[in-house]
């Protein structure tokens, strides 16, 4: 069945969209993550401009992560203090991010920008998350219990002043590293389109040590926070948000976000980090490819912004 | 004195005309002047139909006659870009900026252009893709670039979209003078004015034209979100976002296994 999308003017198959909405929504449960990530290229390759993707994706991680973050909750798996703290650092980073973006976008580079800043980051991080998890479970193999929290590993910025005590979370460390991740994800979002849970759930698993058990739950009322905002500032500033687009996505997304939480529980941790960092690292590499391959067509066409 | 000057001013007159009395006349018109993006909406065909107007006078023809109808579409500036290897990755290296090409453009005829009239004539009618003016910013300056590899690019990727074409047989001739062409909308269609320029050919020569129009508009919830989007952002953006937010609200209260 086809649908006629307002904003992004043209067709597109219902059920391919929802389809794609619940395989996304299932990952984006299972790890935790917006989803942004893997949903914004899987849209414009069916064809809709970057942009509306973009603007329309931030609303469809809104809904899987709030419903995501519900269920969290009901498991008292929110850090709430922690959230806030990272919210806090991550508006500062967003409308930096927003600045830079808006710059990039007057020297016609901001393409190449995001391409790069996905393969880097998205490599990087996917490659540091398979490693890790591997080690893990070669460490689980040979009988050793797996440590998570090593008692005593404390890196020098935990002791930075404005120490504050993460109770759900069970860690005492300064605010200032919070603060800093926050920044860094609203910046990154910002550039890049997405939540940046994908990032955000290593970072406090490293280096703020934060639990697997609340790890998650925090990351998904962070990412809804930021995201519904980006949604009205997107709706705001340049009104390329289409809600039919959204709402279909975020139907499907929601129902294989329950189903992702579900089997998530069920996966042991570091399996699940194995999984994730794979599918991180081939969106990497894919992204790659991409920029290394000759493109089938070298040219392509832009509407001009600011025309009727 | 007079006299005189009327009939020379007539005369004048006479001979200024371009057409000779007793040419032919063109009718044409469409069937639909109002295409309505719905919610359904996944392209839509609008045909025009026209027929040549003879009278006892009209001069008699040894060849048939051919018609080419141009439809060009609401026009937007658009910017065609060139990749090109730098350090080992493909980046756009170059850009030209088209100034308001048109978004939409349809040459159909009854027979191939050549066979219609002289590359002359093409020229000079403006008639298919190449002659369509397609200028480009220079600097700050604008005008047409010959042989040039972007413009070619913009006529191509058009054309791969469904937006631009040139079909040499989408007229055809249901009598020697009644004649009917689909003119083919893809789902992608630009909203907008869209004006038809139909042309009647004979031996080589053009004989008379004929313009029409038809407007493509979004009617109901699709123009509703576009309006709202476009003149309410705030508004638009809170609704969205609440939307998000009951959605994924309703989601957990539904499944939730407790």
């Amino acid at each position: 069945m086809q649908i006629f999308l307002p904003i992004a003017d043209l067709p597109v198959n219902v059920f391919l969209v929802f389809a794609m909405g619940i395989a996304v929504g299932f990952i984006s449960g299972m790890f935790g993550i917006g989803g942004g990530f893997l949903m914004t290229p899987l849209l414009i390759f069916i064809g809709i401009q970057p942009a509306v993707a973009v603007a329309s994706v931030t609303t469809h991680v809104a809904a899987s992560s709030f419903s995501g973050a519900i269920a969290y909750w009901r498991r008292n798996a929110v850090d709430i203090t922690l959230a806030l703290t990272l919210l806090a650092g991550g508006i500062v980073g967003s409308a930096t991010g927003v600045g830079l973006f808006t710059w990039l976008r007057a020297l016609d580079q901001l393409d190449l920008v995001i391409e790069l800043s996905y393969v880097i980051l998205l490599c990087v991080v996917g490659a540091l998350m398979v490693t890790e998890a591997a080690r893990a479970i070669i460490r689980s193999w040979q009988g050793k219990r797996a440590e998570l929290r090593r008692p005593g590993s404390h890196a020098w910025f935990h002791g930075l002043p404005l120490k504050l005590r993460f109770k759900r979370s069970k860690i005492y460390v300064s605010t200032i590293p919070v603060l800093v991740i926050g920044l860094i994800i609203g910046f990154i979002g910002a550039i890049m389109g997405i939540g940046g849970g994908f990032l955000l759930v290593p970072m406090l698993i490293y280096l703020l040590r934060v639990p697997t058990a609340t790890v998650i739950g925090t990351s998904m009322v962070l990412t809804f926070l930021t995201m519904a905002s980006a949604t009205v500032l997107h709706a705001v500033t340049n009104h390329l948000v289409d809600a039919v687009l959204a709402l279909i996505l975020m139907v499907g997304g929601v129902i294989g976000a329950q189903f992702g939480a579900h089997a998530g529980q069920r996966i042991r941790g570091e399996w699940l980090r194995l999984f994730l960092g794979l599918l991180v690292l081939a969106v990497g590499l894919r992204f790659g490819f991409d920029l290394v391959l000759r493109p089938p067509d070298l040219y392509s066409i832009r509407a001009m912004e600011g025309a009727p | 004195m007079r006299p005189a000057l009327a009939v020379a001013l007539a005369l004048a007159g006479a001979l200024a005309l371009p057409l000779p009395a007793g040419a032919e006349g063109l009718v044409a018109s469409l069937t639909n002047h109002h295409v309505m993006i719905t919610s359904n909406f996944t392209g839509e065909n609008v045909v025009l139909f026209g027929s040549v107007e003879r009278d006892a006078t009209t001069v008699a023809r040894h060849t048939s006659y051919d018609v080419v109808a141009t439809i060009v579409g609401p026009r937007q500036s658009l910017r065609t870009r060139r990749k090109g290897r730098v350090l080992g990755i493909w980046v756009n290296t170059s850009a030209r900026t088209f100034v308001d090409p048109p978004s939409y453009l349809a040459v159909l005829s009854s027979h191939p252009l050549d066979a219609i009239t002289s590359a002359d004539n093409q020229r000079r009618l403006q008639l298919g893709l190449a002659n369509t003016p397609l200028p480009e910013l220079i600097h700050n300056d604008v005008g047409e670039v010959m042989n040039d590899p972007f413009r070619a690019a913009l006529v191509r990727l058009m054309g791969e979209r469904g937006l631009y074409s040139e079909e040499p047989n989408a007229v055809t001739f249901l009598t020697p003078t009644l004649f009917r062409a689909t003119i083919p909308l893809p789902a992608q269609v630009p909203i907008g004015n869209y004006t038809v320029d139909v042309k009647l050919f004979a031996d080589g020569h053009l004989i008379a034209h004929s313009d029409s129009a038809f407007e493509i508009v979004k009617v109901g919830f699709e123009q509703f979100v576009v309006n709202a989007a476009r003149d309410h952002g705030l508004l638009y953006g809170v609704a969205t976002a609440l939307m998000a937010l009951f959605t994924g609200w309703i989601a957990s209260i539904v499944f939730r296994r407790d």
